[in-house]
């Protein structure tokens, strides 16, 4: 049947022999980006006339704001196709997802924090997108916390998917709503930048930030998943075989 | 397309905003590492785990083999 | 001999003929019948009531206290403290709402039920809300008062409370219901909810401010039935497939 590889995709085994054969190219390709894309945002990329150099911090703060909130979606969309199709492997991969989006979401909170101290003249506003930040770093750790609480592993799987999917219903209602009560509350003191056209010099390396991200997550993705998928199939055949295979002391 | 700063130490000092950017920075290339060390030493603890267990299946196997060594002269009596 | 098991939808043992459940086959009870189950139930368990209540009142009285008795400071901040203290008195009431029946095995036994969960999920919450929702927004315009609220912020404190508490119970299930199989859940419960209790709460202490500052709130009101209306619809489903989730564990 056509449906074959969607199979074969669920099998943690099959992933983890795929995989090893693509990480070292995603690996490498995604610092060569990121090196490339820190370099030439930092030293290379014009100076903003208004915000001096403190703009440079947006290289690390957009493209990790930008995966923060597409990685809850990618955790629950996993979550979605895990119970679903009761795929083992999609579960795996939104319990990996969930530490990095957290991470990604805290480097976007910390980095936006930084920022505004030599922008806004404080370190902590409670402007609409960095409150909607900080209500989806809440979403993380309720994920992260509710897929730990559980004695068996099935059932943490399933809880914290369901968490995942009500909250991607949610995030969208939230966004909308902290919008409204931000501009409800907006202090007449504070003239926060606007969406504004960015100058090509300054686009470029931010375009290869965000790819280098994409890539990055992809890679770290798989790492998690990969060192999860032994930690649950610990007891399996073909992970002794693999690691039998390998290692030093079995040859003895 | 070119060097924006005149020397190292102006690029450390970014006008006067060095100390926001090399933060933001540091700590965000700290967590990208933390991200790609905790599976790589996940999976390595997992391997040590993994040998231990193997020489441990390996010793047993031995002393079995060896208790059986020293049991045969006594079993023909 | 047949062993009648207890029959959830006829509670009342008196008129209950053994005879006809022969014939009959497995008689699903009709959500009026759910609904005086739970209410009936929910009222023996007195404690459950007052405590959110008790609650609720102690912790607003503990606030001028805190900040200081200022009538203005108390004033602009009142919506918001009565808000939000309505919020985690329905969280910690949440925590019990199929605790009972998850350890007495009657949950699992509504799980097999012929009928979906949605509707004793939905009867659970209606109730829960009559018992929690209803009186904090009863007693809300009292503590508005000893908080020193505009009068113009009564009424739409109230309406808001009782609209959004309903949501709060409706989407508090769905943790309550995660949860269940938990030890401990408490903290949990709230580290899960919380997050997603946010647009309620901005749009119902937005309904007061407006009223407050002399605008109409009638838009943030609608929101509010909005809001209430989709978590209607789905809350219930979700709740329904994370009991079953739980019931695995």
């Amino acid at each position: 049947m056509s449906w074959q590889w969607f199979h074969r995709l669920g099998s943690p085994r099959w992933f983890y022999q795929k995989t090893s054969v693509w990480l070292p190219w995603l690996g490498t390709a995604s610092l060569l980006l990121l090196a490339v894309g820190i370099a030439w945002g930092l030293g290379f990329a014009p100076e903003d006339f208004k915000q001096g150099n403190s703009y440079r911090i947006i290289y690390i703060h957009v493209p990790a704001a930008f995966l923060a909130l597409a990685g809850y979606y990618i955790m629950a969309i996993c979550g979605a196709i895990g119970l679903i199709w009761k795929m083992k492997l999609s579960f795996v991969v939104m319990r990996a997802a969930a530490p990095i989006g957290a991470a990604l979401t805290f480097i976007a909170l910390f980095t936006g924090a930084v920022w505004g101290k030599p922008t806004w003249g404080t370190y902590w506003v409670w402007d609409a997108r960095i409150t909607s930040m900080l209500i989806l770093f809440f979403l993380y750790l309720g994920v992260m916390a509710l897929s730990g609480a559980f004695a068996r592993e099935q059932s943490g799987d399933k809880a914290s998917a369901l968490l995942a999917l009500v909250g991607t219903v949610n995030i969208p209602i939230i966004y909308k709503s902290v919008d409204w009560w931000f501009t409800l509350h907006q202090p007449a003191t504070l003239k926060l930048t606007e969406a504004s056209t960015i100058d090509p010099s300054m686009f470029y390396p931010l375009i290869t930030m965000i790819a280098g991200f994409y890539l990055f997550y992809a890679w770290v993705l798989t790492l998690h998943t990969r060192s999860l998928i032994l930690q649950r199939e610990w007891r399996t055949q073909w992970v002794r075989e693999l690691l039998g295979q390998s290692a030093p002391a079995a040859k003895v | 397309m070119e060097f924006q700063f005149e020397n190292f130490s102006s690029f450390l000092a970014m006008n006067g905003h060095g100390p926001y950017v090399w933060a933001a920075y540091g700590v965000a290339l700290l967590v990208l590492v933390a991200l790609v060390a905790v599976p790589v030493l996940r999976q390595k603890k997992l391997r040590q785990e993994f040998d231990r267990q193997l020489r441990q299946e390996e010793a047993r196997r031995r002393t079995a083999k060896q208790r059986e060594v020293q049991q045969e002269p006594v079993t023909p009596a | 001999m047949r062993v009648e098991p207890f029959d959830r939808a006829n509670p009342d043992l008196s008129k209950r003929d053994s005879g006809s459940v022969k014939s009959v086959p497995p008689r699903v009870p009709g959500f009026y019948t759910l609904l005086r189950t739970e209410f009936t139930l929910a009222v023996r368990r007195r404690s459950d009531i007052v405590n959110p209540l008790l609650f609720f009142v102690t912790v607003l009285a503990m606030m001028p206290l805190g900040i200081g008795p200022e009538p203005e400071m108390l004033a602009r901040m009142a919506a918001g403290l009565i808000w939000v203290m309505a919020l985690l008195a329905t969280l910690l009431s949440q925590e019990s709402l199929f605790r009972g029946d998850y350890e007495d095995g009657s949950l699992e036994q509504l799980a097999l039920q012929p009928q979906p969960l949605y509707f004793p999920v939905l009867a659970k919450v209606v109730v829960h809300w009559l018992v929690t929702g209803m009186p904090l927004a009863l007693l809300s315009p009292l503590l508005g008062m000893m908080l020193n609220l505009g009068e113009a912020g009564y009424w739409p404190l109230f309406v808001s409370l009782a609209l959004g508490t309903a949501s709060l119970s409706l989407i508090g299930a769905v943790g309550a219901a995660l949860t269940v199989a938990l030890r401990r859940p408490g903290l949990l419960l709230a580290l899960i909810i919380m997050p997603l209790y946010v647009p309620v709460l901005i749009f119902g202490t937005g309904a007061v401010q407006a009223a407050l500052d002399g605008y109409g709130y009638g838009p943030q009101m609608a929101i509010l039935g909005a809001i209430l209306a989709a978590a209607a619809a789905l809350a219930p489903l979700a709740a329904a497939g994370a009991i079953r989730i739980s019931l695995e564990n």
